[in-house]
């Protein structure tokens, strides 16, 4: 599924918004997750899961050409993690179950 | 930030009352959980790829007791963010 696809639908599930609002709602939402983490604070969706910052922190590493030593500096990471809802969903048919 | 804090930009930004804002986000959200539980891969561009994985038995213990259990197969969401979003939490 790609986002013109998600947009697709959304207008579908929901008539009362013109193309134009659905493509807008869903840019706004991902934009807004994004717009979070770049200023360092945490998004919450419940049912769906969490997007956080993982700091990766400074590295030495090297120069594969040369050889030469240099520092790899601290990197920010987005990261997701998938929330109780969408676990249990992905888990719930072909008997598989969910172990505590 | 949470669900109902999006719902309030997105209610600025589309002019929806905040009532349909937090309904839109909603059937967002369910479009999404029902691709993923349909193991579709989900790609979003400028932000990144959710994939379902499926991982199988393995062996794992019980942090208290020591005790060696079997961990059941099970099937995983995992995000890739794209290098925009990466290049966008570095500015």
């Amino acid at each position: 599924m790609t986002k013109a696809h998600l947009i697709e639908k959304l207008s579908e599930q929901a008539p009362t918004l013109s193309h134009r609002q659905a493509e807008l709602v869903v840019n706004t939402l991902f934009d807004s997750i994004r717009d979070s983490l770049k200023n360092g604070e945490k998004t919450e969706i419940r049912g769906f899961g969490s997007f956080r910052l993982r700091i990766r922190q400074t590295k030495e590493g090297r120069n594969p050409k040369t050889g030469e030593s240099v520092e790899v500096p601290e990197k920010r990471m987005p990261f997701f993690k998938a929330g109780k809802e969408i676990k249990e969903l992905l888990n719930q048919e072909n008997g598989i179950e969910k172990s505590s | 930030m949470r669900k109902a804090d999006v719902a309030n930009i997105i209610c600025e930004k589309v002019g929806l009352s905040k009532t349909e804002a937090m309904d839109r986000v909603e059937d967002v959200l369910n479009i999404l959980k029902t691709g993923l539980q349909r193991g579709e891969a989900i790609k979003i561009a400028g932000f990144g790829n959710f994939i379902v994985r499926s991982k199988g038995e393995r062996k794992g213990r019980n942090p208290r007791t020591g005790e060696e259990i079997a961990i059941t197969p099970r099937r995983v969401v995992t995000f890739r963010p794209s290098q925009l979003f990466k290049k966008h939490v570095n500015i």
